[in-house]
């Protein structure tokens, strides 16, 4: 066989949220050099919360990220709630759930459609899709014009929401409105099983490389906030205990700090999720993931992608119980009053891109002494790396040529829906 | 959906456009695709030639450049330098390219150093104050609102290309959410820069019953110090119009002239 010899240099590997570069060196057969990195400009979250009232946490956290909004507002709800000692009313739980679960659905269709499946459909975006494969453009924007709506709906806005306080909310959705979004769930229900034949003809590739998975731990159920933390390695820690389980280091290629538990490496995502908590899915979900051959413990990177739908259903089928039991009981008061005391607080929330931890601390008015905000990229940023310098072994081993060893690099790296900006925030 | 289109018997050309990011979190371009009902509508009046958050084709062909974000390092005043050559007419997209957004709360400390520390430690990292892009180029058209409305950015978008003439209300958003017959929120007992914000976003956040943090930037009718005397009135503490006005970087020049009156420390 002819030695191989090959040159990736991706500056800004596109469709991914962020900025990131890939390069692999191949040399004669051997890996001279394969390196994810990070080149995101830094913007000091941490530091602007400090001296800030409490109620500007959820508000400035949120804008951490475009797409996952909702979660970092949600997690910096919950850090400043358990320092103040204050338990959410099982009407605003109900309701962030259901707002949780809106956001991973639609953050999960924008990747697996928008993001990821231009690759397997062998374009450069969704645009040439537009006239190819005008059905698949029409399922995957439904999908999330639905989950957006029912975001609008409960939190305010799809983006940076607005109700989302706390203490709960500044308004309670429309029950009328909330009736038809249920009707309009249930009939979303064939497009996810469309969009499981449709990833059931890609080609996934066929890549694995051991990792330790890491998570919220369900109880009764499959756990999106707050909860004890669990690694596939065997590591149970408390909420509050997240800084031993997310280990943050710093290093020369990455402008975004990174993470590391038992191993080199970790990874968070949905992947994650599904590894440690399968058995608490709702059966549909289970079937996809079957039907699509994944089973738990799965260390194919690539198969995030599957993970990611087989959560898209379950946050459906879950979304439908939870607008159930929200419709057959009366409003409570939409917000409870807030009381400050000194302290420090700590809110892990499982977003669309794996866990995330925010923790800040206060003195006895509410102001913000110290925060810190561990981002689920971040903590995949190794792994990626580690993933990286396998392919490359991988695509020198299978003989793939230059232009085959970027596609799958980039593939990687996007399988893992990296938010670059938010990582390094 | 390439067939030549009119508008009042006149050619309407496709223009290409570029969509850029700086510092920022890419909500203002994720903005953009969640319009799901008119996507394929707005899509079809341009032709994207460089969105490197969605598709992998690029080019430097463009007529329009969106650029989000802000800037805070030297290689982003770079690429904002030659993206102002490349294109004919740049907008600003969003609170951030507008006045520096939320990243400009890292400037009130006037202290890199120690910001830099309290992240990440002795770690070296690259940083400079937050700017707008309007401090490195001249801005053709800005889109305010952290998010930018999709509805307003379609109707400019349109505008542009029809070669209407392109407005933003002086009024401020009170107007816009007295008119939605919203109850006041200081009558709530909240802070609500909606009586000296820039309107336009049809009081998106007051509807939600959030009071304004006057994202838009101010109303160039908006009365300051009448404002200031109904928060006076209201007992709202100035430590929450404060957190309000200095949010996004729009009141910059009132935020000075507070502190210095105030004596206050940011």
């Amino acid at each position: 066989m002819k030695k191989l010899t090959c040159n990736v240099d991706i500056k800004h590997l596109t469709r991914v949220e962020g900025h990131g570069n890939i390069k692999i060196t191949i040399q004669d057969g051997k890996v001279a050099e394969a390196r994810w990195e990070v080149v995101e400009t830094p913007r000091f979250f941490e530091a602007m919360l400090v001296g800030k009232h409490y109620e500007n946490a959820p508000y400035i956290c949120g804008r951490i990220c475009g797409i996952c909004s909702i979660g970092h507002t949600l997690a910096s709800i919950r850090t400043v709630e358990n320092c103040f000692g204050m338990e959410p009313s099982t009407q605003t739980a109900k309701l962030r759930l259901l707002l949780k679960h809106m956001e991973t659905l639609q953050s999960h269709i924008l990747h697996v459609y928008f993001l990821a499946a231009p690759d397997f459909l062998g374009v450069g975006s969704v645009l040439p899709l537009t006239q190819s494969h005008p059905d698949v453009v029409q399922r995957a924007l439904r999908l999330k014009l639905l989950a957006n709506d029912i975001c609008d709906e409960v939190g305010g806005r799809r983006l940076h929401p607005t109700r989302t306080v706390v203490g709960g909310f500044t308004m309670l959705p429309d029950k009328y409105r909330m009736q038809q979004f249920k009707s309009r769930l249930k009939t979303c229900l064939p497009d996810l099983t469309d969009s499981a034949e449709l990833f059931k003809s890609f080609a996934f590739p066929d890549f694995t490389r051991e990792t330790e998975f890491v998570s919220l731990k369900g109880v009764n159920d499959y756990p999106f906030i707050g909860g004890d933390l669990i690694s596939t390695d065997g590591v149970n820690k408390k909420e509050h205990e997240y800084r031993t389980m997310s280990n943050e280091y710093m290093d020369e290629y990455s402008t975004s700090k990174l993470s590391k538990l038992s191993r080199q490496s970790l990874a968070v995502g949905a992947l994650a999720r599904f590894n440690n908590n399968h058995v608490h899915l709702e059966k549909m979900a289970k079937d996809v993931a079957t039907m699509l051959g994944l089973t738990p413990v799965n260390h194919n990177p690539f198969m995030n992608n599957v993970a990611q739908l087989v959560e898209c259903v379950h946050v459906v089928l879950d979304a439908i119980r939870l607008i159930d039991e929200i419709l057959s009981t009366e409003y409570q008061a939409e917000r409870q009053p807030v009381t400050p005391r000194a302290g420090v607080g700590v809110g892990a929330v499982e977003v669309p891109r794996g866990i995330l931890y925010h923790c800040l601390e206060f003195d006895g008015d509410g102001r913000i002494i110290k925060g810190d905000c561990v981002i689920p990229t971040s903590q995949n940023h190794a792994n990626i790396f580690h993933d990286i310098e396998e392919l490359a072994v991988f695509c020198v081993e299978h003989g793939k040529t230059d232009r085959e060893t970027e596609l799958l690099a980039e593939m990687l790296v996007r399988a893992y829906d990296p938010c670059i900006s938010c990582s390094v925030h | 959906m390439d067939e030549k289109r009119t508008f009042l018997g006149v050619d309407v050309v496709k223009p290409r456009v570029g969509f850029f990011e700086l510092s920022s979190c890419e909500g203002c371009q994720l903005q953009l695709l969640n319009n799901e009902a008119t996507l394929l509508d707005f899509l079809s009046m341009v032709e994207v030639v460089n969105f490197r958050e969605g598709m992998t084709e690029k080019s430097d062909a463009y007529d329009i450049a969106f650029v989000e974000g802000s800037i805070t390092r030297k290689d982003e005043e770079e690429r904002l330098l030659a993206i102002r050559r490349n294109a004919t007419l740049v907008v600003a997209l969003g609170s951030c390219a507008c006045f520096g957004g939320v990243n400009q709360l890292k400037n009130r400390f006037n202290d890199l150093e120690w910001v830099k520390k309290e992240v990440y430690g002795d770690h070296p990292i690259d940083t400079q104050e937050t700017k707008p892009l309007s401090a490195i180029i001249d801005v053709d058209l800005e889109i305010y609102g952290c998010p930018i409305k999709k509805e307003e950015v379609e109707t400019i978008v349109t505008n542009l290309i029809l070669g209407k003439a392109i407005n933003h209300p002086k009024y401020p958003i009170c107007m816009e959410c007295k008119a939605r017959e919203n109850i006041c929120l200081f009558d709530l007992g909240e802070p609500c820069l909606g009586p000296v914000t820039r309107a336009g976003c049809d009081a998106w956040c007051p509807s939600n019953r959030l009071g304004c943090w006057g994202c838009r930037g101010p109303a160039p009718a908006a009365n300051m110090a009448q404002f200031l005397e109904i928060c006076k009135a209201k007992d709202i503490p100035m430590e929450r119009i404060m957190d309000r006005l200095e949010c996004f970087g729009g009141f910059q020049q009132s935020v000075e002239q507070l502190r210095t009156k105030e004596g206050s420390k940011p």
